[in-house]
């Protein structure tokens, strides 16, 4: 049995991931910012699998807040074998594109929020020697693109982070695994055209969980998102600058 | 919070009528209250999985609050099997998370994909009317979000005009955010069935009277083609709960492991002219012929409750135009001749079923605008064709006459005359309604076109 710690639990995919982790019996601590939300993807997880789940608050945007966040979590579980990070947001990404202000918080909350807790995690698992970490990332970090770079931009970092992390810890035994989702069909895609191999949050789920635990190091999901980026990320700039893809 | 909507043409299970929505998915309980916070002109309406067949779920250019993530298991208590969960959680969802417990579905229309709250919305029936009454007898409490923004509860002892205007209100007196609800103890995941092959309507009927007592669950399928002799034949289903011992010793060590059927779906609507009359009276013939009269067959209870839902849409078998489903209730007196004179109008006009279900029912939920009473229940498939509107006033006005109404679920087309004279209660259901909703927030296609807020004239 072991302890999983889920960051942003309140996401449709990372509750989902939480069903994945509970079905093979796993004790889970599951933290998000929206307490009430967090509370019935709690007992929802505890009533479909009889597993023992704990909650926390946890803002990835306030940082000084993570080491008491960290220790908590130890203390409650006991002891920490894997932590998935799914939290994220695409909010205010209009602002962002003008305002300082939005794409700080944009930033923090994607990029800076997981570099700092990811940091805490990776000296535990570091002294341990084992465990694993996965972060989820995005299509989005692979490229540039004008309608959403600034969220991009911070996808892309925790790509990096990841793979620098995944670097330093391999020779410890902690494995670091990178999810890269293409389109989730979620509050995030709702609503706009026709989206390719949009896929269910479920199907993301049960994949991304798969994947950690065969202790891959970085994943496309669905699978298809390593063609699709292959090609994109072959592109020119010359060309793709002209493009509007 | 960005909530982006969707301007999307949707329909109901009958794929008639159509209506353009703006359609909300708020995956949160706070994005549902959020939702309401929208300026929509024509106000909002929760949905749930879209079975309903007509107009129920469906608000032209209005908000529709779709409840399918709204889908979350809140509590369980194993020892009294009471649950409670949020109002998008599917019925297939709850049977899987616990029919390996040994919990089912007190009540269940004829298909699980559909939501909890909205079979709480639409007091769903099923196969244990008879015996049980419908859903609303089996929730303990429920949550909704008022128009206003403030949540309650309701039940039985508290806000109890609320409760039971929301038990079959048909999602216009609140959003209901969370169910508690009774669920039912069984042993198997299987159902024993005893199939009665009748020759005619007085033998259906006498066969239902005689046995239904002895059984949690009776339906009958009808052969509405067959004329003269054969005129209301059909093949009774009486079923009940298999306990562990009746279980072929194979099956005893896994009683909740049931097969898995392979879905089926039908890819493209059927042209009209696959479902003429000729082809109906071979299908009708053909189902009556290969159901003979058997004791204790064993059956799994996807096979016994939802013979179609391993068809995936298969609401397009129906053709392009789409179906209404007609289903009445009539109470059982005088009920021998106004099913005759319901079924004889309906082959004299030529409007033959694709789909008819006969059914008992036993006393009303308490629900304000519940379509069920003690009576027969007939339930009527029919392609859209020209002229059939025409058939089905006719059949109302048999409705109407003998005292029985239609079941809103189903409808599509019934006139605000005839929803009026046959709901009598609805002036009660009013005085609840203005009071939690007095700026009409709460709309729908039917109840515009049911003038639901209108008194009768
Ligand atoms: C094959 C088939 C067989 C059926 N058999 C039966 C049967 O045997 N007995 C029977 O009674 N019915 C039967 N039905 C009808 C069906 O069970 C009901 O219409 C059911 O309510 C549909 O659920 P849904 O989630 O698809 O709701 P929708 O069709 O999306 O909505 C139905 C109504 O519920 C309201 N609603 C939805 N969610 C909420 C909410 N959270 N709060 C308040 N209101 C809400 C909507 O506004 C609407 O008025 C059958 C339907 C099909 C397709």
């Amino acid at each position: 049995m072991r302890g999983v710690l889920i960051v942003g639990a309140t996401s449709p995919l990372a509750r989902y991931m939480a069903h994945e982790f509970a079905r093979l019996g796993d004790t889970l601590f599951l933290a998000a910012r929206d307490m009430d939300e967090l509370q019935r993807v709690a007992s929802d997880v505890q009533v479909r699998f009889g597993a023992t789940v704990h909650t926390g608050r946890f803002d990835a945007a306030a940082v000084e807040t993570h080491e008491a966040f960290w220790q908590e979590v130890l203390r409650v579980l006991g002891g920490l074998d894997g932590v998935v990070w799914v939290a994220g947001t695409m909010d205010g990404l209009e602002d962002a594109f003008r305002e300082p202000q939005a794409v700080r918080r944009l930033i923090d909350v994607n990029f800076t929020g997981a570099a700092s807790l990811l940091t805490l995690a990776a000296c535990y698992f570091e002294e341990r020697g084992k465990g694993f970490i996965a972060g989820v990332s995005s299509v989005a970090g692979d490229r540039g693109r004008a309608q959403n770079y600034p969220y991009g931009a911070a996808k892309g970092g925790l790509s990096l982070f990841l793979q620098g992390l995944r670097n330093r810890l391999s020779k410890r035994g902690v494995q670091v695994t990178t999810i890269k989702p293409g389109f989730i069909d979620t509050r995030m895609t709702w609503g706009r055209d026709k989206l390719p191999f949009l896929a269910s949050p479920q199907r993301v789920a049960k994949e991304s969980v798969q994947i950690i635990l065969k202790g891959k190091d970085v994943a496309y999901v669905p699978a298809i998102w390593w063609l699709v980026m292959l090609v994109i990320r072959s592109i020119p700039e010359k060309v793709f600058k002209r493009m509007s893809i | 919070m960005t909530s982006l909507t969707l301007h999307k043409q949707i329909t109901g299970w009958g794929r008639y009528p159509r209506a353009l929505c703006h359609l909300y998915r708020p995956e949160r309980v706070g994005g549902v209250i959020g939702t309401l916070q929208h300026a929509e002109p024509n106000g909002f309406l929760p949905r749930g999985l879209g079975r309903a067949y007509g107009d129920a779920a469906l608000n032209s250019e209005g908000g529709i609050i779709l409840m399918e993530r709204i889908d979350r298991f809140l509590a369980f208590d194993e020892s009294t099997g009471v649950v409670r969960c949020e109002a998008g959680v599917s019925l297939a969802d709850i049977i899987s998370t616990f029919l390996p417990r040994g919990w089912f579905l007190p009540v269940t229309p004829g298909t699980k994909f559909c939501t909890v709250g909205a079979c709480v919305a639409c007091d769903v029936h099923g196969k244990n009317h008879h015996h049980d009454g419908s859903i609303g007898n089996f929730v303990r409490s429920l949550t909704l979000l008022l128009p206003s923004g403030e949540t309650v509860r309701c039940s039985r002892e508290q806000n109890p005009e609320l409760f039971y205007a929301t038990i079959g209100g048909m999602g216009l007196t609140g959003i209901t955010l969370e169910v508690e609800l009774q669920l039912r103890r069984v042993d198997t995941g299987w159902m024993v069935v005893d199939y009665v092959r009748t020759r005619d309507l007085d033998e259906t009927l006498r066969t239902f009277h005689e046995r239904d007592e002895h059984y949690l669950y009776s339906v009958a399928w009808l052969d509405c083609v067959a004329q003269g002799r054969g005129f209301g034949r059909g093949v009774l289903m009486f079923g009940r709960h298999a306990t562990v011992d009746n279980l072929p010793p194979a099956r005893r060590q896994n009683p909740f492991t049931i097969p898995r059927k392979r879905d089926k779906s039908v890819p493209v609507d059927l042209p009209e002219f696959v479902l003429n009359p000729l082809s109906l009276k071979a299908f009708n013939g053909a189902y009556y012929a290969t159901h003979p009269s058997r004791e204790g067959v064993f059956v799994d209870y996807n096979t016994y409750f939802y013979p179609l839902d391993s068809i995936l849409q298969w609401n397009r078998a129906y053709g392009k135009r789409g179906f209404v489903q007609w289903q009445c209730v009539l109470p059982y007196e005088n009920g021998m001749e106004n099913l005759t004179r319901i079924l004889e109008t309906a082959q004299r006009r030529h409007a033959y079923p694709f789909l008819s279900v006969l059914k008992r029912m036993g006393e009303s939920s308490g629900g304000i605008l519940s379509f069920p009473m003690p009576g027969y229940t007939i339930a009527l498939d029919f392609p859209i064709r020209n002229g059939l509107f025409e058939v089905l006033n006719e059949l109302d006005k048999i409705v109407i006459e003998a005292g029985g109404r239609l079941y809103l679920a189903k409808d599509a087309r019934m006139s605000a005359e005839t929803f009026h004279t046959t709901y009598p209660q609805l002036p009660r259901w009013q005085a609840v309604k203005t009071q939690v909703d007095p700026k009409g927030v709460l709309q729908s296609d039917l109840a515009r076109r049911l003038r639901l807020m209108e008194v009768a004239k």
